[in-house]
C-alpha cells in the first residue's frame, strides 16, 4: 500500500471532517475525495477504514464496487458514451466506433499518453435525444459522428 | 417594462445548447437595447424542440424551437420579443397538441415555473398539499393515499398507502423517508425532469410522507449520472429549509422533517430498494434478502418508506385536491396518471403524462410521430433494460400494470424505447444478458453466473446458425433458472427482454417462426 502524498492526505482529511457528523457517510466522503483529486488514492484505504471503524477490505470493497469511483488518475480528457438501449436505437454503436478511431483507444480504455479515455455509461437520462455523450463533464445530445469528431478535434487543440 | 423570456435549464435542453442560446439572447437583446428578464425554467417535455425559447406576450407564452445559438439574432430581428412569425415559431405552447391532450397532474408545473422559485411554486398550488396534510391526523393522510389508489411508480406497482400504513404502525425512535432517484433504466428521464424542473414538489411529497408516518429524516438518493439534478435538489432543500417548509418545525407546526441529498456512484442495481439502502449506509450496493421488509427494518435497521420520485411527486396533488380527483383517472387497478417517456428512435420524443389505459401505439404514433429514421417500428422495449421487447402486434395493449403482465411484459417506470426495422433482436437479447453481467451485485448465483453464461449462449447461437435450436433450448432453460431463482429483479427480470425477443422475433435467432405465434 503506497503512502499518500501531502495533497492526497489533506483531501482525505478534509472530506472526513466535512461529513464527520453524518451517518453512513462513506460514499459522500469518497465522492468528496474524488471530486477534489480526480481519483481515490490507494493509500486512503487504511485512513478511511480507521475513520469508519470498518476493515480495509470493506473500504476496498466499496471503492471497487461502484463504477463511478476510480483509483487511478483520470486522463486529460474523458469521453463517456451512452451504451444503453435508447441510444443503441439511435446509433451509439457506430458513434462509439467513430470515437475509438478518433482518439486512438478502445471503449473502457485510455490512450498510452493518457490524453484520452473512453468510458461506457449506461444512460445519461437524455433518451429522447440520443445518442448522448459526456465530454469533460459537459453533456451533448443528438450527436452525430461528424459533430463528435469536431468536438474531439477542438479538445485536442486546446 | 422588461419582457419575460424562458430558456429551459433541464439537462436535455442544456445538452443541445440551451446555455449558449440563453447567453446569445442576453447579448443580442442588450445590443438592441431591449430589456429582457430571462427565466431558466424546466422543460415542457417536447424534447425534440429543445432548446425551446418562450416569450410572454399578452399573457400568453409563445414558443420558438428548436433554437440554435446562431438563430438568436435572426429571431430577434424577426420580432421574437413581440411574438412575431418565424419559421421556428410554435405559437401558444399551451395549445400545442402534444401538450394540450395530456393529463398533467404530476407534471402540471414542470416547464412553466422557475424550478427554484418558492414564490412561483406557491403561485401554482405549491405546498397546498403540505398545508392540508398538517391539518390531518397521520392515519388520515395515509388513508387519502390509500384511497387515491396510488401505486409505486418505480416499477413494482405496490400500493403506496399500504407501505406507508406499515411504517406508520411500526414503533421506533427514528423512521426514514427514502426517495429512490436512482433512475438507471434506459428510456426513462421523468425523475430527472421532476428534480430539475419542479424540485419542491418532491420535497413536499417527502414532507407529507414524513408527517404521515412519523419520520423526521429523509434521503434523496440520486444517481451520479445526474449532476444537474443533484445541484438543483441541493439548492431546493436549502431554500425550502430557510423558508420553514423543512426543519425542526414545518410551517410552525412543531413537526420536524429534514432532507439530505445523497449522490449514488454508478451502480444500476442500487435502484433496487434494499441495495439502495445498503448504499446509503455506506456499503456495497448488495441486495438484501426479504423479509424483513424495509417498511419494518429499512435504513439503519429502522422503519423506512422507500418510494420512487414519481410516487412521492404524485402525493402533493392527492392531498391538495383529494384522493378522488386522482383516482378518477386510470383503469382497473392502475389509478391516476403515469408520465410516459418516449425515447429511442422516435421523431417526437419526450414526456407524455396520460391516465393509465392509453395504448403504446397511441403514444408512439399520435404523440411520437413514428420513428426518427422514418423506417417502420419493429419493436418497442417498455419498462427499461429489464422490460420486454414488444412487436408491432402487441402495441394496442393498454398501458396498465395487469394488462401488460398478462402478456409477459412490464410497465416499469413508463419508458418506451422505440427501435426501427434495422434492429437485430438477437443482439438486443445478448446485450440484456451482458448488461446484467456488468451490473449484477453478485449475491445470488442465477444472476451472477447466469448472465455471463446467457451472453455466451447467445453469442454461440449468433456465430453458428446450425446450432440455433439447441442453444435456444439452453437459453430458455437458463432463463427459467434466472426468473425463478434470483434474489431480486436484476436477475429475475433480465429474462424478460431475452425471452420476449426470442418469442416475438425468432427469425433473428436463426429459428423458424412457430406456426401459431403467441400473441
Amino acid at each position: 500500500m503506497t503512502a499518500m502524498t501531502t495533497r492526497e492526505a489533506q483531501a482525505v482529511d478534509a472530506a472526513l471532517n466535512r461529513f464527520r457528523d453524518e451517518q453512513g457517510a462513506l460514499l459522500p466522503v469518497l465522492h468528496a475525495v474524488q471530486d477534489n483529486l480526480g481519483y481515490i488514492p490507494q493509500g486512503a484505504t487504511p485512513t478511511l477504514a480507521s475513520a469508519f471503524n470498518i476493515s480495509r477490505a470493506e473500504v476496498h470493497g466499496v471503492i471497487t464496487y461502484y463504477h463511478h469511483f476510480r483509483q487511478t488518475e483520470p486522463a486529460q480528457h474523458k469521453l463517456a458514451i451512452c451504451q444503453a438501449e435508447a441510444c443503441q436505437a439511435r446509433g451509439c454503436r457506430s458513434l462509439t466506433a467513430t470515437a475509438e478511431a478518433a482518439v486512438g483507444c478502445r471503449l473502457g480504455e485510455h490512450t498510452e499518453d493518457n490524453r484520452w479515455e473512453l468510458e461506457p455509461v449506461y444512460c445519461l437520462g437524455l433518451c429522447a435525444s440520443g445518442p448522448a455523450v459526456e465530454l469533460d463533464g459537459k453533456l451533448y445530445a443528438r450527436i452525430t459522428p461528424e459533430r463528435l469528431e469536431a468536438l474531439i478535434r477542438k479538445k485536442e487543440l486546446s | 417594462m422588461s419582457i419575460t423570456v424562458y430558456v429551459p435549464r433541464d439537462s436535455a435542453a442544456l445538452a443541445v445548447g440551451a446555455d449558449e442560446v440563453a447567453a446569445a439572447l442576453q447579448e443580442q437583446a442588450a445590443k438592441r437595447g431591449a430589456k429582457i428578464s430571462l427565466v431558466r425554467n424546466g422543460s415542457r417535455g417536447l424534447l425534440w424542440l429543445e432548446p425551446m425559447v418562450e416569450v410572454v406576450v399578452n399573457g400568453k407564452r409563445l414558443a420558438y424551437g428548436p433554437v440554435a445559438p446562431e438563430d438568436v439574432a435572426g429571431l430577434l430581428d424577426a420580432g421574437l420579443l413581440e411574438g412575431k412569425a418565424h419559421p421556428l415559431a410554435l405559437g401558444d405552447i399551451a395549445e400545442h397538441p402534444y401538450l394540450k391532450n395530456q393529463e398533467r397532474l404530476t407534471f402540471a408545473r414542470v416547464g412553466i415555473t422557475d424550478p427554484l422559485s418558492l414564490e412561483d411554486y406557491q403561485a401554482h398550488e405549491g405546498f397546498a398539499g403540505l398545508r392540508a396534510a398538517l391539518k390531518l391526523a397521520p392515519a388520515d393522510i395515509v388513508q387519502q393515499v390509500l384511497d387515491s389508489g396510488l401505486r409505486g411508480r418505480g416499477g413494482a406497482g405496490f400500493p403506496a398507502g399500504i407501505k406507508w400504513k406499515t411504517v406508520l404502525g411500526a414503533q421506533a425512535a427514528q423512521k426514514y423517508i427514502v426517495v429512490n432517484a436512482d433512475e438507471g433504466d434506459s428510456g426513462t428521464f421523468a425523475d430527472r425532469m421532476v428534480m430539475e424542473g419542479d424540485p419542491y414538489m418532491l420535497i413536499e411529497g417527502m414532507a407529507i410522507a414524513g408527517i404521515a408516518v412519523g419520520a423526521t429524516k429523509g434521503y434523496v438518493y440520486i444517481r451520479s449520472e445526474y449532476p444537474d439534478a443533484v445541484k438543483v435538489m441541493e439548492a431546493a432543500v436549502e431554500r425550502a429549509t430557510a423558508a420553514g417548509f423543512l426543519g425542526d418545525s414545518i410551517l410552525g407546526s412543531g413537526k420536524a422533517f429534514r432532507i439530505i441529498v445523497r449522490k449514488a456512484a454508478g451502480s444500476y442495481v442500487c435502484g433496487e430498494e434494499t441495495a439502495l439502502l445498503e448504499s446509503l449506509e455506506g456499503k456495497r450496493g448488495i441486495v438484501r434478502a426479504k423479509p424483513p421488509l424495509p417498511a419494518l427494518a429499512g435504513l439503519f435497521g429502522q422503519p423506512t418508506v422507500i418510494n420512487n420520485v414519481l410516487t412521492l411527486a404524485a402525493v402533493p396533488f392527492i392531498l391538495a385536491r383529494g384522493p378522488k380527483a386522482y383516482a378518477d383517472f386510470g383503469m382497473g387497478r392502475s389509478r391516476g396518471t403515469l408520465p410516459f417517456q418516449l425515447a429511442g428512435n422516435i421523431r417526437h420524443g419526450g414526456l407524455v403524462e396520460k391516465a393509465f389505459g392509453v395504448t403504446a401505439r397511441e403514444l408512439i404514433e399520435t404523440y411520437g410521430g413514428g420513428t426518427e429514421s422514418g423506417r417502420p417500428v419493429r419493436s418497442v422495449q417498455i419498462g427499461g433494460p429489464l422490460g420486454a421487447y414488444l412487436p408491432d402486434s402487441l402495441l394496442d395493449l393498454p398501458m396498465d400494470y395487469e394488462a401488460l403482465a398478462a402478456k409477459g411484459a412490464v410497465l416499469g417506470h413508463g419508458g418506451l424505447v422505440v427501435f426501427d426495422d434495422t434492429v437485430d433482436m438477437a443482439e438486443q437479447a445478448r446485450y440484456a444478458m451482458e448488461f446484467c453481467a456488468i451490473e449484477s451485485c453478485g449475491k445470488c448465483t442465477p444472476c451472477r453466473i447466469g448472465s455471463t453464461r446467457g451472453a455466451e449462449v447467445i453469442q454461440r447461437l449468433q456465430a453458428k446458425p446450425a446450432e440455433a435450436p439447441v442453444q435456444a433450448k439452453l437459453l430458455r432453460d437458463l432463463c427459467d433458472t434466472m426468473l425463478n431463482g434470483s434474489l431480486c429483479a436484476m436477475g429475475g427480470m433480465t429474462p424478460y427482454p431475452v425471452l420476449s425477443a426470442l418469442d416475438h422475433f425468432p427469425e433473428d435467432f436463426h429459428l423458424a417462426a412457430p406456426k401459431h405465434q403467441a400473441a
